[in-house]
């Protein structure tokens, strides 16, 4: 967030700035909204900014700036609080670090590119894509070094696909610690991806026989590398350059990623640089000391690549509280990486009685669901919950249900359902159930 | 070029073109089908081929270093992040200690309680540390500086000296408890709609409410630092 942004809409609202621009020629109007610092403190008389009707605003009664005045478009300046944002307490820096994406302020299944959530290990390296080279060797008939250019030129595919953090929710293992959706849910997004079928670079190169496991690579400070699976890499998995229809961002891999569709996130590798292929697997140190599950008996899980199907209300929620009794629409997201979301039911008495929701278009496989339903709210205290049922038949858990399985110390793949706590001041609360 | 060259040239070019609208005869699937890109040389393989395996150490250069060695360079690279003795300074990891804690309220996660491959340490340690510095050391100081963690951990003696053949014999405490394929589904809840569970028993055990542990979520970034 750039401070001085804030500092521009603090005194829109102290200081009747729009009152005051309606009054303004042609050319300091566009001077005006394009520089928020032309709204210097030095303008004093304060008054009412009446916008609303009876009275016609005043940017009804003006010119706005003209095209390419913003040549990259962004949001609207009173939209500045939505934005990523982090635990500072949670790690050591921000270079190895998360970020969250508002899932409170979002809507629909698509993440904007910019609020697309962060996950670096090294920090977030500008690669230069003329360049940026994709090494592809190994197991495989013939090693090749492919240009941006040449990863182009080959066959497209678009997919709709999220990544989720398996450390998504990993705060709550324990109990209910985080007030938020944006700190409790936000390590997922989703955008639509475009680029080349990895199978369709492996088959260019020629996989050996021996080869059962591919090692991906990324270019940042980290070499961030896992292994996957061959046949995992054969059946869905995309190496993209396009997010949303632009270009990747620096944030998300630019200018190419690995999306490993429903498989946790550190397994997309960003900024992909190297593709191996092998007879084993690599116990890389982000499969083996990190990205592992530790049980309460001692043992630990590795290899726990599966996203399990998961459900949140996104309305109500701690950012976004009810604001009298009335009709309401619930809203949420569910998603699975076992494939499409068939269902998902909603409670507001704290799981004791469930009404299926709407879900609505498009339902896609490894993508976010959204659903919908009505709810009058009749001010009486309530405990809203969603719950997920995946194409496999699986049922989102409750967080009791995880533990009885994973105690409190697995860190990754807390999918249970999330219990919000409804008072009746309208405020919302994470809260766990006994 | 003589007349009879060019005759079969231009037969040659006939046939390619009879045989159909692509260059090669090759299918869609078979190598070398678009014909994109360059062979990547042994050198520039060897450049950036920089992995070893953790299981059996496939991938470790040449090169050596003990743990006296490794001291001299962990002081210098790694102390100020990670502790004099691997203690871990403010949030950053711990790469010592927590040896029986895996089953405790709390474990503690570092090089010698966790870790199940020697070589992974090596592995780590070149592509990624140190941390403002990637993949700078050369590879006796590596090695060097794993022997020096392993002793800190007590898994090596003073005398250890890592290389290529030794790593991968170390065996690490906690090598023999991953699984490593999965379990999951590990639950099976059911989707009842109605009278699900007693009301009386739905109670709220847990609350973020007044932990003060949330940033905020409206206006510039919160910078609220460590309980």
């Amino acid at each position: 967030m750039r401070p001085d942004l804030w500092r521009s809409i603090s005194l829109l609202s102290s200081t009747g700035a729009h009152t005051r621009l309606g009054r303004r020629s042609l050319l300091g109007l566009g001077a005006a909204l394009t520089g928020s610092l032309a709204l210097g403190p030095k303008q004093g008389n304060a008054e009412p900014s009446p916008a609303s009707p009876p009275a016609d605003a005043p940017w009804s009664q003006s010119i706005g700036p003209g095209v390419v005045d913003r040549p990259y478009g962004r949001p609207a300046d009173t939209e500045a609080g939505v934005i990523r944002r982090n635990v500072p307490w949670l790690t050591a820096g921000t270079e190895s670090s998360i970020s969250f994406s508002p899932l409170q302020d979002l809507h629909g299944i698509i993440t904007p590119n910019g609020l697309f959530f962060e996950r670096y290990h090294a920090g977030r390296p500008d690669v230069d894509p003329e360049q940026h080279r994709l090494m592809i060797h190994g197991l495989v008939e013939r090693p090749l070094l492919l240009s941006m250019k040449d990863i182009v030129r080959f066959p497209s595919v678009t997919r709709i696909h999220f990544i989720e953090c398996p450390a998504n929710g990993g705060m709550e293992w324990r109990a209910a610690q985080l007030n938020s959706l944006q700190f409790n849910h936000g390590m997922i997004s989703c955008a639509e991806w475009t680029g080349v079928r990895l199978s369709t670079l492996l088959e260019e190169v020629g996989i050996k026989k021996e080869a059962k496991w591919v090692m991906v690579e990324g270019a940042d400070g980290a070499h961030m590398n896992r292994s996957l699976p061959l046949d995992k890499c054969l059946d869905d998995c995309l190496v993209v350059y396009a997010q949303n229809g632009e270009a990747l961002r620096p944030e998300q891999g630019y200018p190419l990623r690995l999306v490993v569709p429903g498989w946790e996130g550190n397994v997309s590798i960003k900024w992909l640089r190297r593709i191996k292929l092998g007879d084993k697997p690599w116990h890389s140190r982000e499969e083996t000391s990190k990205y592992t599950d530790l049980m309460p008996d001692g043992t630990s899980r590795g290899f726990t690549w599966l996203i399990d199907a998961k459900s949140v209300i996104t309305f109500p929620c701690p950012e976004k509280p009810l604001d009298r009794p009335g009709l309401y629409e619930i809203r949420g997201l569910a998603w699975t990486g076992n494939g499409k979301v068939k269902r998902v039911d909603v409670s507001t008495d704290g799981g004791v009685n469930w009404q299926s929701a709407r879900l609505h278009e498009p339902v896609l496989s490894k993508a976010l669901t959204k659903f919908t339903i009505p709810w009058r709210w009749d001010g009486a205290p309530a405990l809203l919950e969603s719950r997920v049922i995946d194409e496999t038949g699986y049922v989102q858990p409750t967080i009791a249900q995880l533990r009885k399985q994973r105690g409190t110390n697995s860190v990754y793949h807390n999918n249970s359902i999330q219990t919000w706590q409804v008072k009746g001041d309208g405020s919302v609360f994470d809260v766990q159930l006994g | 070029m003589s007349s009879s060259v060019k005759h079969l040239a231009l037969l040659c070019a006939g046939i390619v073109a009879a045989a159909g609208t692509f260059a090669y005869a090759a299918e869609p699937g078979h190598p070398g089908y678009y014909g994109y890109g360059e062979r990547a040389t042994p050198e520039q393989i060897a450049g950036w081929d920089i992995d070893a395996r953790g299981e059996d150490g496939v991938g470790l250069p040449a090169g050596r270093g003990g743990v006296i060695r490794g001291s001299e360079v962990y002081a210098e690279q790694c102390a100020a992040c990670h502790g004099t003795f691997g203690e871990g300074e403010g949030r950053f990891p711990k790469l010592v200690g927590g040896a029986g804690t895996l089953r405790h309220d709390r474990p503690e996660l570092t090089v010698g309680s966790y870790w199940p491959f020697a070589p992974t340490l090596w592995d780590y340690i070149n592509r990624a540390m140190p941390m403002a510095a990637p993949h700078t050391l050369s590879a006796d100081d590596v090695y060097a500086l794993t022997a020096y963690i392993l002793n800190l951990n007590d898994i090596v003696s003073s005398e250890f000296v890592a290389d290529r053949e030794s790593l991968p014999k170390v065996k690490m405490p906690n090598r023999d408890n991953f699984l490593w394929t999965d379990p999951r589904p590990d639950t099976a809840a059911k989707p009842c709609m109605s009278a699900c569970v007693d009301p009386a028993g739905v109670k709220i055990v847990s609350t973020a409410e007044g932990k003060n542990l949330t940033p905020r979520t409206t206006g510039p970034l919160d910078t609220m630092l460590a309980k």
